[in-house]
């Protein structure tokens, strides 16, 4: 089958970082680790598992960090190679009594989903996100599909998905709809984690899809007096002032637009220009993740606020300073599990599901690729607010018929190769 | 021989571009045939001996007021308010008529033996005075004998304990002035009146009041009910500075008003050009022009910007008066109408005009697109007695670079109302309801205002009310050569060239349209008929 195959060639990291550095995210494309290659299929790894062909399948700032070669070691030990990115997934079950449903992934690989008992604490509350044994039982690690070898990824024919794993996509439900399920389930999470009290002044950095998603989370699962969004591209500042942002403003723009939000006063050692600002925002979404994004919202949070760290940061450099002197409380934001609610703990998969259609979240899908024009889809994907889009999707509809067919009749014999073993690939 | 009387130009074949001031430069425009050019008149020739004229004004005032001399005494508080950095406009050369006025008042005041005497700085919600500034305007021997001791001040309106409540007027409207100055057994307010907009009852009503007092004529419905700003029959807000006016009177404070004339000798003898009608200069003056356009073409925004803001007038004074406010300002009126008055027949449908690098708000600062707008749709739309220059519905075409830049300094709030409000809607009533008390009352502009140089927080929004009467009625706005989004974030359309804004003129006021070109400055009030 088809598939793009990310491998454990460190010099090809190497190179992707050097390409990314000079010219920009997406521009090492071509000389880093992402190669589209036949593989076999993944065999299913036990009797709860299902094999399932990806319709749609997003590219997430995740995956362009990994590809860029910029993500942080810490998830060496938490992923195996070579994998097949795309967690971003609604596709098609293959077999089992769901065949021919349409179903989106919850790619976190969790307790349940490796056959683990008892839970780890975390994933006994629910909090499946936070799961502790993602490097254990009976898969590699991996802490999502789309990072690990066992099961695939979204960027592909097929993968393979737990029970536990899958959600059915109503049938009134678009692809494009479905497909977005996943990223506003991190928008929930984010959204709730921040918890946002009634009357507080928040801001969103970074507008790109998760930032938008909290975005809209943010509006309809929390009551702030004041929702700021930052925004870059134009793209990006009619979408935030659709889903709800009370004020829109340039990252240029910031510190100026929370201290005229907070009406705090403000230091300048150069007459009124702002150095920092004496109060700030309650609480600060930072959807971009970059040390650049960090230290902004430091600058912009008020003493005892809360920053909540979204979009997914490496190595940074900041001044940690204010937070010591502000008592800023920072904390992580990362996929999702369950949610307390008003009316009781619900899955965010539920709830997304509910935002994607309460929104019309289907409208941020701005481009569709085919595999084999990946280079230009990872290259769209890291420019897309510059080229106004927002998402940018794999569209696996167009694949072959013929093996589709195959495929729900008969499971197919061919198996991953194991971690380091070279692939052979048709690039 | 007299000076000449403003002019009517109609453009014909043989007419040669005409200058339109462009920010810190200029443009040369060829203007359609049949187009109308308004020109100022010559400048008059200035007193002969100002100290004499002042000594004089002062010991016969107008109205039913005594002498000054007769109103000092030994015991008595007196404070003297002055106009503050916007005027004159360019600032002029030493000695300021504000210096040779509070000279003369001071040393009548230390011939009757009065002590206590306060010099108060009639800031309204401008930003302070620097040091410089003050020096500039009232003199080393005046700044050095009172500032060191505390007794130069700079009114703050946001001050609750140099505030004191006078009442309300007939129309409800709150009058919160200085307490000093209404606490005082005389205020003696020196103006320069540059405009007719300014001076009489506005000097105190305004100068001296805090926003809750000047919210009740700077607002939407009054400006645009104010028909003109520069005809104060015709203005609800000199109106309502007038009922304010009495009231201050009524209430027991003794003003003894000085109000100064100046002629139009604008600018010095390297810009002469600026003086001239076209056709009429020499060949220095062509030269002169010339090497200025080519410098200023080479010249970096921000230099050029100093340069210009370097400037100081020749101005002189062509009049001085003294005594009872409304009969020293009728007299101030009949005077500065005698220098600057242009009889205009009927109105036409496309006003032009080039804006130059200063406006009232933007002394030693940048000229940022409020201050353009305001600068061309309060104050030179408005220089008229009568009917407006254009006709209801016409267009108005603005020459003007209207940079996306503001000087952090004097203008925080603008960069806010720029960044935010404007971004959000330029509709006035609509600002006004939500934005206003936000603008008004937050505590980092207030503090700003109070502690650095910045004009309050509600100052961008007051500008942009200047609007109000000219957006009201105009068709449209078209800025020439402006910073294309800031022209846009305004509501304005941008053009490149007068050629392309009079064709996207005619899109509004329909084919052939009748052009007229508002030569200023020097300053001039179009008489239309």
């Amino acid at each position: 089958m088809k598939a793009l195959l990310v491998e454990r060639l460190v010099h090809r990291f190497a190179a992707a970082r050097v390409a990314a550095l000079v010219a920009g995210s997406g521009s090492g494309i071509g000389i880093g680790p992402l190669r589209l290659s036949e593989i076999e299929q993944p065999s299913l790894p036990g009797p709860s598992w299902h094999r399932v062909a990806p319709l749609l399948s997003g590219i997430c700032g995740s995956d362009l960090a990994t590809l860029d070669g910029e993500s942080s070691r810490f998830f060496e030990d938490i992923v195996t190679f070579p994998f097949v990115p795309g967690h971003e997934i609604v596709g098609v079950v293959l077999d089992g009594p769901e065949t021919g449903r349409r179903v989106v992934v919850e790619p976190v690989l969790s307790c349940v989903v490796r056959g683990i008992e008892p839970l780890c604490p975390s994933c006994a509350a629910g909090r499946t996100g936070a799961c502790e044994r993602i490097a254990f039982g009976g898969i590699r690690p991996g802490l999502q599909t789309g990072y690990c070898a066992d099961t695939g990824g979204g960027w592909s024919d097929e993968l393979v998905v737990h029970e536990a794993q899958l959600h059915l996509v109503p049938d009134t439900m678009s692809d494009e709809a479905a497909v977005m399920v996943e990223p506003a389930a991190c928008g929930i999470h984010a959204a709730l984690a921040g918890q946002v009290v009634p009357g507080e002044r928040v801001v969103v950095l970074g507008a790109g899809t998760l930032g938008l998603c909290t975005l809209a989370a943010l509006r309809c699962h929390t009551l702030p007096s004041t929702l700021l969004a930052v925004a870059k591209y134009k793209v990006q500042r009619h979408f935030a002032a659709e889903f709800g942002a009370d004020d829109v403003v340039a990252p240029s723009e910031l510190g100026r637009a929370v201290r005229r939000m907070t009406g705090t006063l403000a230091l300048a050692r150069t007459g009124a220009a702002i150095d920092r600002l004496a109060g700030g925002a309650d609480a600060v979404f930072d959807c971009v993740g970059s040390s650049r994004s960090i230290a902004e919202a430091l600058e912009v949070v008020r003493p005892g606020g809360r920053i909540v760290l979204v979009g997914m940061p490496g190595v940074v450099r900041v001044d940690l300073a204010p937070l010591w002197q502000r008592e800023v409380a920072l904390c992580g934001a990362y996929a999702y599990g369950t949610e307390s609610v008003p009316e009781g703990p619900r899955r965010t998969f539920a709830l997304a599901f509910e935002l994607v259609e309460m929104v019309s979240l289907e409208r941020l899908v701005s481009a569709h690729y085919p595999l084999e024009r990946y280079e230009e889809a990872v290259h769209h994907a890291a420019n897309a607010g510059r080229r106004g889009s927002v998402k940018v999707v794999f569209d696996l509809r167009h694949e072959d018929p013929a093996w589709r067919r195959a495929a729900q009749v008969a499971a197919p014999k061919r198996r991953v190769p194991r971690d380091d073993k070279k692939l052979e690939t048709s690039a | 021989m007299s000076p000449r009387p403003g002019f009517v130009l109609e453009v014909d074949r043989s007419t040669p571009p005409t200058l339109f001031w462009h920010g810190e430069g200029f443009r040369f425009e060829q203007l359609p045939e049949g187009s109308r050019v308004v020109y100022p008149p010559e400048s008059l020739d200035g007193l002969a001996d100002p100290d004499a004229a002042i000594r004089h004004a002062l010991e016969h005032p107008v109205g039913d007021s005594a002498p000054l001399s007769a109103l000092l005494k030994p015991e008595m508080r007196l404070t003297i308010a002055f106009d503050d950095v916007s005027l004159p406009l360019p600032p002029m050369r030493r000695p300021d008529m504000r210096q040779r006025v509070v000279e003369a008042v001071l040393d009548a005041a230390a011939a009757a033996g009065v002590d206590d005497v306060v010099l108060i700085a009639a800031l309204a919600l401008h930003r302070r005075m620097t040091d410089n500034e003050l020096r500039h305007a009232l003199g080393d021997r005046v700044f050095d004998a009172f500032a060191p001791h505390g007794l130069l001040l700079q009114h703050d309106a946001e001050d609750p304990a140099a505030l004191v409540h006078l009442g309300l007027t007939e129309q409800g409207e709150d009058v919160e002035i200085n307490r000093r100055a209404a606490e005082s057994d005389l205020l003696v307010y020196v103006n320069i009146n540059l405009s007719a907009m300014d001076g009489g009852h506005k000097s105190v009503a305004t100068g001296l009041a805090s926003y809750r007092s000047l919210k009740h004529h700077h607002n939407v419905r009054t400006l645009q009910h104010s028909r003109s700003l520069m005809d104060r029959h015709h203005s609800e807000m000199h109106s309502s500075n007038w009922r304010m006016g009495r009231l201050i009177k009524n209430a027991g404070v003794k003003i003894f008003q000085i109000e100064s004339t100046l002629n139009l000798d604008m600018f010095p003898s390297q810009f002469s050009f600026l003086q001239k009608r076209e056709w009429e200069w020499s060949l220095a003056d062509r030269a002169g022009f010339h090497s200025t356009r080519l410098a200023l073409d080479h010249t970096p925004p921000r230099l050029a910007r100093q340069i210009f803001q370097s400037m100081l007038s020749p101005y002189a004074p062509t009049s001085v008066q003294a005594g009872e406010v409304e009969a020293v300002h009728d007299l101030t009126l009949e005077n500065l109408h005698r220098q600057q008055l242009v009889a205009v027949e009927g109105q036409t449908d496309i006003l032009t005009m080039g804006l130059p690098y200063l406006s009232p708000y933007n002394v030693n600062s940048i000229m940022n697109p409020i201050l353009v707008a305001c600068l061309g749709l309060g104050y030179f739309f408005n220089l008229y007695r009568g009917r407006p220059l254009v006709r209801e519905g016409g267009v108005c075409i603005i020459s003007h670079p209207t940079p996306w830049a503001f000087n952090p300094v004097h203008h925080p709030s603008y960069i806010d109302f720029f960044e935010q409000v404007l971004a959000d809607t330029t509709d006035m009533f609509e600002i006004e309801k939500r934005y206003e008390q936000q603008f008004a009352t937050d505590p980092w502009y207030i503090h700003l205002y109070r502690t650095s140089y910045a004009y309050h927080g509600v100052h961008p929004l007051y500008m942009w009310y200047w609007c109000a009467h000219a957006l009201d009625y105009l068709g449209g706005v078209i800025i020439v050569g402006g910073d294309r989004a800031a022209v846009r974030r305004m509501g304005f359309k941008p053009a490149s060239t007068l050629a392309d804004a009079l064709e996207m003129a005619e899109d509004i006021v329909g084919r052939g349209p009748s052009i007229t070109h508002l030569h200023a400055p020097p300053l001039l009030v179009a008489d239309v008929s």
